[in-house]
């Protein structure tokens, strides 16, 4: 069971999505987790095939419980499963697999669509149960009626253990932990600055008339690429604080908070959001928005972020102070874009303007880095043909 | 293309966005991001959901025309194309 959030104990597996013999490869989703944030999509980070299944579908299990062995690419013996051949390395969804005997080697393509009656293939459309996910047991493993009417009572039962996981008070309990953590074991330092953004606006009405309403870009696209070009000039603040000491990241993964209709916040991570075109980024957060209020988000969106960006400018607030969200190093905030008095060469004009804030952890960075960061985050928004 | 067909479009568009709210209690003349909490990202999705099912194309300029939902109605009811 991975650990999907900074203070996540334990989740419930509500189903699978493989069998053992099936073969996976990085990045498929091969389960969904119940937790207090709603419901996830693990993916799995490796090619292989799925050995052994290890929890059931309905059991609540504690963060670093196996839930699967996966046997990795180049690692698999040549031998078949039966004779005697050297054990295989063999690894946990989870990272704690305990040794198991071989199965048999994956089943081919051509065998791995489940047989399965008309009948039972109509019910499982009525009653909307993906029959890759029901076990047969008739004939030849077949799938029937009654299997799939099965899978259709777990899959409501589970639901149900599912929505009264994520209703309001296990998300305030998963938020309340997490802040309190961060407010308990984080110095924060907090610095702002205030962004003239006449010729980014500019940019982005004359690029936007050029698109159709599909494609025009929004200004939070630009903030959080400028953000993600900002943290290549400071690296420093872009990572976690974990095991006592400082640990930056390469890899930058952007957790963008996305406040929930009933209540609640989660800030999936964008990945390579540096690497990503306005055009993929705006794409991308569209997508990541849907998931997160459809609640299919996954593990990797979940854990992966390496800062976090919070835009409260549609709430009409001027300036964001905010918690990070630990272990990571710092949280970006965004107010409301509006038309300020400004001086500029000894002129005061009316200006749209924008408030970003950074709340950084002092354990890893200064002021000074900080600072340098604001600037340069100021410098890419205001140049916005080259995000 | 009616007045109603234009309200339903614009109650289907909303109920997407914000499943949750009650659109028969929703004035014409109040701010429909407000009165909804509909943030932009939403906002968005709604201007392409009706230009999909109404096929008026909306340029970003007019947004701030559309506040209200007797705005989006005057405004749809203009630009929709005669059939």
């Amino acid at each position: 069971m991975p650990s999907l959030g900074a203070d996540m104990e334990a989740g419930t597996l509500l189903l699978w999505k493989v069998q053992p013999g099936d073969r996976v490869k990085r990045g498929d989703i091969i389960a969904e987790v119940a937790t207090d944030k709603g419901d996830i999509e693990i993916e799995v980070f490796e090619d292989g095939v799925v050995e052994q299944i290890l929890v059931e579908p309905g059991s609540k299990v504690p963060v670093g419980t196996p839930l699967a062995v996966i046997r990795s690419d180049g690692e698999q013996v040549s031998v078949p499963a039966e004779s005697a051949g050297p054990a295989a390395p063999q690894r946990a969804l989870s990272e704690m697999g305990p040794p198991t005997e071989l199965q048999p080697p994956p089943r081919p393509a051509a065998d791995r669509r489940p047989r399965i009656s008309p009948a039972a293939r109509k019910l499982a459309s009525d009653l909307g149960v993906d029959i890759d996910t029901v076990r047969g047991t008739g004939p030849g493993a077949a799938v029937q009626r009654a299997d799939v009417e099965r899978a259709a009572e777990t899959k409501g039962a589970l639901r149900e253990v599912s929505e009264r996981a994520t209703d309001r008070t296990g998300m305030r309990r998963a938020i309340a932990a997490a802040m309190a953590r961060s407010n308990r074991e984080i110095p924060h330092y907090y610095l702002a600055t205030s962004i003239d953004l006449s010729a980014t606006l500019s940019w982005l009405e004359t690029e936007n008339e050029k698109r159709s309403i599909r494609e025009r870009l929004l200004p939070a696209v630009l903030m959080v690429k400028a953000v993600a070009k900002a943290l290549g000039a400071v690296p420093e603040l872009n990572g976690y604080w974990s095991e006592d000491r400082h640990q930056p990241q390469e890899s930058i993964h952007i957790g963008f908070a996305v406040s929930l209709r009933e209540g609640g916040l989660i800030a999936p991570a964008i990945h390579h959001a540096d690497r990503k075109s306005l055009d993929e980024l705006m794409e991308a957060m569209r997508g990541l928005i849907e998931r997160t209020r459809a609640g299919r988000l996954r593990s990797s969106e979940m854990t992966d972020a390496t800062i976090t960006v919070t835009n409260l400018g549609d709430l009409g607030v001027e300036a964001v102070y905010g918690v990070i969200n630990p272990p990571q190093l710092a949280l970006v905030g965004f107010g409301k874009i509006t038309d300020r008095p400004w001086a500029e060469n000894g002129a005061v004009g009316v200006r749209p303007v924008v408030t970003a804030t950074l709340a950084a952890d002092h354990r890893a960075t200064d002021g000074r880095q900080g600072a340098q960061f604001l600037e340069a985050l100021k410098r890419h928004l205001q140049e916005p043909a080259s995000l | 293309m009616t007045e109603r067909d234009i309200r339903q479009a614009i109650a289907k568009a909303l109920g997407r966005v914000a499943p949750e709210a009650n659109l028969e209690e929703l004035s014409s003349d109040e701010n429909i991001r407000e009165a909804l909490d509909i943030d932009s990202f939403d906002y968005l999705n709604v201007l392409i959901a009706l230009n999909e099912e109404l096929g008026v194309e909306i340029p970003e300029k007019d947004y701030s025309r559309l506040a209200t939902l007797a705005d989006l109605v005057r405004y749809l009811s203009t630009h929709a194309p005669q059939q």
